[in-house]
Protein backbone atom coordinates (compact mmCIF):
# COMPACT_ATOMS: atom_id res chain seq x y z
CA UNK A 1 0.00 0.00 0.00
CA UNK A 2 1.47 3.66 -1.22
CA UNK A 3 0.89 6.87 0.60
CA UNK A 4 -0.79 9.09 -2.03
CA UNK A 5 -2.01 12.95 -1.55
CA UNK A 6 -4.24 14.75 -3.49
CA UNK A 7 -3.54 18.41 -3.44
CA UNK A 8 -6.69 20.54 -4.57
CA UNK A 9 -6.12 23.89 -5.22
CA UNK A 10 -8.47 25.27 -7.63
CA UNK A 11 -12.19 26.32 -7.23
CA UNK A 12 -15.11 24.08 -8.59
CA UNK A 13 -17.03 24.92 -11.70
CA UNK A 14 -14.80 27.77 -12.84
CA UNK A 15 -12.49 24.20 -14.33
CA UNK A 16 -12.72 20.73 -14.24
CA UNK A 17 -10.06 20.23 -12.10
CA UNK A 18 -11.73 19.66 -8.85
CA UNK A 19 -13.97 17.13 -10.42
CA UNK A 20 -11.13 15.23 -11.76
CA UNK A 21 -9.69 15.01 -8.56
CA UNK A 22 -12.91 13.73 -6.78
CA UNK A 23 -12.94 11.04 -9.76
CA UNK A 24 -8.97 10.23 -8.79
CA UNK A 25 -9.74 9.77 -5.13
CA UNK A 26 -12.70 7.35 -6.07
CA UNK A 27 -9.90 5.17 -8.01
CA UNK A 28 -7.40 5.00 -5.22
CA UNK A 29 -10.14 3.73 -2.94
CA UNK A 30 -11.07 1.20 -4.81
CA UNK A 31 -7.34 0.23 -5.19
CA UNK A 32 -7.46 0.43 -1.25
CA UNK A 33 -4.82 2.63 -1.02
CA UNK A 34 -3.74 5.01 2.07
CA UNK A 35 -5.66 8.21 0.63
CA UNK A 36 -5.23 11.86 1.65
CA UNK A 37 -6.91 14.68 0.37
CA UNK A 38 -5.41 18.04 0.95
CA UNK A 39 -6.88 21.53 0.14
CA UNK A 40 -5.38 24.70 -0.30
CA UNK A 41 -5.15 27.81 -1.61
CA UNK A 42 -8.96 28.23 -3.73
CA UNK A 43 -9.31 24.26 -3.52
CA UNK A 44 -10.84 24.94 -0.01
CA UNK A 45 -13.69 26.63 -1.80
CA UNK A 46 -14.78 22.86 -3.00
CA UNK A 47 -16.12 21.97 0.38
CA UNK A 48 -18.19 25.09 0.80
CA UNK A 49 -21.73 23.97 1.90
CA UNK A 50 -24.95 25.27 0.03
CA UNK A 51 -24.36 24.77 -3.20
CA UNK A 52 -27.11 25.33 -5.60
CA UNK A 53 -26.10 24.97 -9.01
CA UNK A 54 -29.06 24.45 -11.52
CA UNK A 55 -28.93 27.98 -12.72
CA UNK A 56 -25.43 27.37 -14.10
CA UNK A 57 -26.48 24.12 -15.64
CA UNK A 58 -23.66 21.94 -14.15
CA UNK A 59 -24.02 18.96 -11.62
CA UNK A 60 -23.29 19.99 -8.33
CA UNK A 61 -20.92 16.91 -6.72
CA UNK A 62 -20.44 18.29 -3.84
CA UNK A 63 -21.87 15.81 -2.02
CA UNK A 64 -19.74 12.98 -2.93
CA UNK A 65 -17.14 14.51 -0.46
CA UNK A 66 -19.05 13.58 2.47
CA UNK A 67 -19.73 10.06 1.27
CA UNK A 68 -15.92 9.41 1.12
CA UNK A 69 -15.82 8.22 4.78
CA UNK A 70 -17.89 5.35 3.29
CA UNK A 71 -14.87 4.40 0.95
CA UNK A 72 -12.73 4.71 3.91
CA UNK A 73 -11.50 8.27 3.15
CA UNK A 74 -11.22 10.21 6.12
CA UNK A 75 -7.93 12.02 5.80
CA UNK A 76 -9.05 15.48 4.32
CA UNK A 77 -6.94 18.22 5.41
CA UNK A 78 -7.98 21.89 4.80
CA UNK A 79 -4.95 24.57 5.33
CA UNK A 80 -6.40 26.87 8.12
CA UNK A 81 -4.37 29.85 6.31
CA UNK A 82 -6.28 29.53 3.13
CA UNK A 83 -9.43 28.83 4.80
CA UNK A 84 -8.72 32.45 7.10
CA UNK A 85 -8.04 33.94 3.96
CA UNK A 86 -11.06 33.46 2.47
CA UNK A 87 -13.26 34.66 5.05
CA UNK A 88 -14.70 30.68 6.22
CA UNK A 89 -14.71 28.42 9.02
CA UNK A 90 -14.92 25.18 9.94
CA UNK A 91 -18.68 25.15 10.12
CA UNK A 92 -18.91 26.64 6.26
CA UNK A 93 -17.50 23.76 4.97
CA UNK A 94 -19.80 20.23 3.87
CA UNK A 95 -18.04 17.59 5.70
CA UNK A 96 -15.77 17.08 8.79
CA UNK A 97 -12.00 17.77 7.57
CA UNK A 98 -9.31 18.20 9.96
CA UNK A 99 -8.07 22.04 9.61
CA UNK A 100 -4.06 22.13 9.17
CA UNK A 101 -1.84 24.62 9.75
CA UNK A 102 0.86 25.02 6.82
CA UNK A 103 3.71 24.01 8.57
CA UNK A 104 2.06 20.59 9.86
CA UNK A 105 0.27 20.31 6.35
CA UNK A 106 4.16 20.61 4.64
CA UNK A 107 5.70 17.98 7.20
CA UNK A 108 2.10 15.49 5.79
CA UNK A 109 3.56 16.02 2.07
CA UNK A 110 7.15 15.21 2.51
CA UNK A 111 5.41 11.72 4.24
CA UNK A 112 3.70 10.48 1.27
CA UNK A 113 4.88 7.95 -1.98
CA UNK A 114 2.79 9.80 -4.41
CA UNK A 115 1.34 13.40 -4.92
CA UNK A 116 -1.02 14.30 -7.22
CA UNK A 117 -1.83 17.99 -8.43
CA UNK A 118 -4.89 19.64 -8.91
CA UNK B 1 -17.14 50.52 -20.41
CA UNK B 2 -18.16 47.44 -18.72
CA UNK B 3 -15.64 45.44 -17.50
CA UNK B 4 -16.14 41.67 -17.25
CA UNK B 5 -14.03 39.47 -14.55
CA UNK B 6 -14.28 35.83 -14.22
CA UNK B 7 -10.69 34.70 -12.63
CA UNK B 8 -10.80 34.60 -8.87
CA UNK B 9 -9.35 37.04 -6.98
CA UNK B 10 -6.97 35.20 -4.76
CA UNK B 11 -5.25 32.61 -7.79
CA UNK B 12 -4.81 35.34 -10.21
CA UNK B 13 -4.15 39.32 -10.76
CA UNK B 14 -6.59 39.61 -13.04
CA UNK B 15 -9.24 41.65 -10.91
CA UNK B 16 -6.37 43.72 -9.86
CA UNK B 17 -5.29 44.58 -13.56
CA UNK B 18 -9.12 45.16 -14.54
CA UNK B 19 -9.97 48.05 -11.51
CA UNK B 20 -6.29 49.34 -12.52
CA UNK B 21 -7.22 50.35 -15.75
CA UNK B 22 -11.26 50.91 -15.22
CA UNK B 23 -11.42 54.50 -14.12
CA UNK B 24 -15.62 54.76 -13.99
CA UNK B 25 -18.61 52.54 -15.68
CA UNK B 26 -19.47 49.01 -14.37
CA UNK B 27 -17.49 45.95 -13.07
CA UNK B 28 -19.55 42.62 -13.35
CA UNK B 29 -17.93 39.63 -11.54
CA UNK B 30 -19.08 36.06 -12.89
CA UNK B 31 -17.20 32.95 -12.76
CA UNK B 32 -14.60 32.53 -10.10
CA UNK B 33 -14.51 35.90 -9.77
CA UNK B 34 -17.54 36.18 -7.74
CA UNK B 35 -15.54 35.16 -4.82
CA UNK B 36 -14.00 38.66 -4.91
CA UNK B 37 -17.63 40.26 -3.74
CA UNK B 38 -18.01 37.97 -1.11
CA UNK B 39 -17.55 39.01 2.66
CA UNK B 40 -14.24 37.67 4.65
CA UNK B 41 -12.57 36.92 1.32
CA UNK B 42 -8.87 38.72 0.96
CA UNK B 43 -9.71 40.78 -2.22
CA UNK B 44 -12.31 42.51 -0.16
CA UNK B 45 -10.98 45.64 0.53
CA UNK B 46 -9.89 46.76 -3.00
CA UNK B 47 -13.39 45.63 -4.25
CA UNK B 48 -14.97 48.10 -1.76
CA UNK B 49 -12.23 50.72 -2.43
CA UNK B 50 -13.34 50.21 -6.41
CA UNK B 51 -16.83 50.71 -5.68
CA UNK B 52 -16.67 54.39 -5.23
CA UNK B 53 -15.87 54.69 -8.56
CA UNK B 54 -17.75 51.64 -10.33
CA UNK B 55 -20.68 50.32 -10.00
CA UNK B 56 -20.48 46.27 -9.34
CA UNK B 57 -22.49 43.72 -9.72
CA UNK B 58 -22.24 40.08 -9.45
CA UNK B 59 -24.04 37.00 -11.00
CA UNK B 60 -25.88 35.37 -9.07
CA UNK B 61 -26.07 32.12 -10.61
CA UNK B 62 -22.41 31.43 -10.32
CA UNK B 63 -22.95 32.88 -6.46
CA UNK B 64 -26.00 30.42 -5.94
CA UNK B 65 -23.07 27.40 -7.53
CA UNK B 66 -20.68 27.89 -5.06
CA UNK B 67 -22.99 28.35 -1.95
CA UNK B 68 -21.69 32.08 -1.44
CA UNK B 69 -25.12 33.68 -1.93
CA UNK B 70 -25.09 34.65 1.40
CA UNK B 71 -21.95 36.59 1.89
CA UNK B 72 -22.75 39.48 -1.13
CA UNK B 73 -20.80 42.27 0.22
CA UNK B 74 -23.29 44.73 0.84
CA UNK B 75 -23.68 47.52 -1.99
CA UNK B 76 -22.25 44.91 -4.52
CA UNK B 77 -25.78 44.18 -7.08
CA UNK B 78 -26.85 40.71 -7.79
CA UNK B 79 -27.79 39.87 -11.24
CA UNK B 80 -29.36 37.00 -13.14
CA UNK B 81 -28.73 36.67 -16.92
CA UNK B 82 -31.31 38.63 -18.28
CA UNK B 83 -28.95 41.54 -15.58
CA UNK B 84 -26.19 40.29 -17.39
CA UNK B 85 -27.48 41.31 -20.93
CA UNK B 86 -29.13 44.53 -19.75
CA UNK B 87 -25.56 45.80 -18.37
CA UNK B 88 -23.95 44.48 -22.10
CA UNK B 89 -26.87 46.66 -23.99
CA UNK B 90 -26.53 49.94 -21.60
CA UNK B 91 -22.56 49.90 -21.70
CA UNK B 92 -21.33 51.73 -25.67
CA UNK B 93 -18.51 48.90 -25.19
CA UNK B 94 -16.94 46.15 -22.61
CA UNK B 95 -13.61 44.75 -21.85
CA UNK B 96 -13.73 40.88 -20.60
CA UNK B 97 -10.80 40.08 -18.50
CA UNK B 98 -9.94 36.75 -19.86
Amino acid sequence: MKKFMLVNRKAPYGSIYALESLEVVLIAAAFEQDVSVAFIDDGVYQLKKGMQTKAIATKNFSPTYRALEDYDIDKLYVESESLAARGLVAEDLITDVKLIDRAALAELMEQQDVVLSF
Amino acid sequence: MLHIVNKSPLEKGTLDTALGLARSGALLLIEDAVYAATRGNGAEPKLREAMQNLKVYALMPDLQARGMADRLIDGVNPVDYEGFVDLVVEHPNCQSWL
